[in-house]
């Protein structure tokens, strides 16, 4: 798919699934979409391998955006980006926005087939910094 | 990993000499896995209860599945050449340990085998050290003061390059661990409580500390 990919990071997996799901019923199937939440241990928290795993499942050669929730899922995110490495680290871009509406903010702009600076840009809208 | 004694002994790939010059005792890494495996482990509880006070309580069971994991694999690491191994061991760290202290502990030990050469001194493995804790900072948007593990970090790596012995290194860890209860914390879960996070020891500090003491006691066994 030409449109850049959505990854939603959540420490709670029913959070990244319940904002995926808004995603999808909101924009529709024309984005990328994964999402991963949890430790992997049946408990809160966020996994880099998961994180991996989602980013590929949502890879696009237009760049993925990831929204996040709190900072460890950030820092998680950040980590998985640096170990995917180049040529593809540089067209992912974790996200400051509150993740279900920068999630589906995100996802509209690119449905509509925008590039990665703008769905970023969209998102980065909504955070109040 | 660390060469700590006052000569200026060298170690070589995967292993780390300590002795005195011409002493070639060597400290196999694979043993000094499991000394750190075998403190996490021990002090587990310890750390869940800090992590309990002011962050998720999950920083001992956090801590002691990865090492768990880097024991499991101890050999394998302890095969490769030693900035190899420390890579590994890093990424091995951020694979298993989950919560924010995966990447942080990771990204020390990744950095720490990208900068350190094969056979590292005293000068080469602080140059290394520090530049490892410019990358735990870079990844945690920290800096030293905000009662994290780099107040314990930074001191460390300031006696490793003022000299001092592996236990005196061990000492100001201790200390330095025990200074962040009267911190305010900055980042992380325990920024949330504000001022209430103040009169808890952090417990990446703590971890840290233990981690400092026993990579020196096992280096001095050997020495």
């Amino acid at each position: 798919m030409s449109n850049v990919g959505i990854v939603i990071v959540s420490h709670s997996p029913l959070v990244a699934e319940g904002t995926a799901d808004m995603v999808r019923q909101m924009v529709g199937d024309e984005v990328p979409l994964a999402w991963c939440g949890g430790n992997g241990h049946g408990g809160l928290g966020t996994s880099v391998e998961a994180i991996m795993g989602a980013i590929d499942k949502a890879w696009s050669e237009a760049g993925v955006a990831i929204l996040v929730d709190l900072g460890g899922a950030e820092t998680n995110s950040e980590m998985a980006v640096e170990m995917i490495g180049e040529p593809r680290a540089h067209k992912i871009i974790v996200c400051n926005a509150p993740i279900v509406e920068g999630a589906v903010m995100a996802a509209t702009e690119a449905s509509g087939g925008a590039s990665l600076k703008e769905v970023v840009a969209t998102a980065h809208e909504l955070s109040p910094s | 990993m660390l060469q700590l004694s006052n000569d200026h002994s060298f170690a070589t790939a995967g292993k780390v000499q300590t002795g005195n010059s011409g002493d070639m005792t060597a400290l196999d890494l694979s043993r000094l896995i499991t000394a750190a495996a075998d403190t996490i482990a021990d002090h587990a509880e310890e750390l869940t209860a800090l992590d309990q006070a002011i962050g998720d309580g999950d920083h001992g069971l956090n801590m002691k599945r990865g090492f768990e994991a880097v024991r499991a694999e101890a050999d394998l690491f302890a095969a490769k050449p030693l900035p190899d191994a420390l890579k590994a061991i890093g990424t091995k760290l951020v694979m298993t340990v989950g919560g924010a202290s995966g990447p942080l502990f990771g990204t020390l030990f990744m950095t720490l085998g990208k900068e350190i050469p094969a056979g590292p001194d005293r000068a080469s493995l602080t140059v290394a050290f520090g530049k490892a804790i410019e990358a735990v900072a870079a990844r945690g948007k920290s800096q030293v003061g905000q009662k994290t593990m780099l107040d314990v970090l930074q001191p460390v790596h300031d006696a490793l390059a003022e000299g001092k012995t592996a236990a005196e290194i061990a000492d100001i860890a201790d200390v330095a661990a025990k200074a962040t209860v009267p911190m305010k914390a900055l980042r992380g879960r325990a920024s949330f409580l504000g001022d209430r996070s103040i009169g808890h020891m952090d417990a990446g500090a703590r971890s840290t500390a233990l981690l400092v003491r026993t990579v020196g006691q096992a280096i001095g066994e050997d020495a």
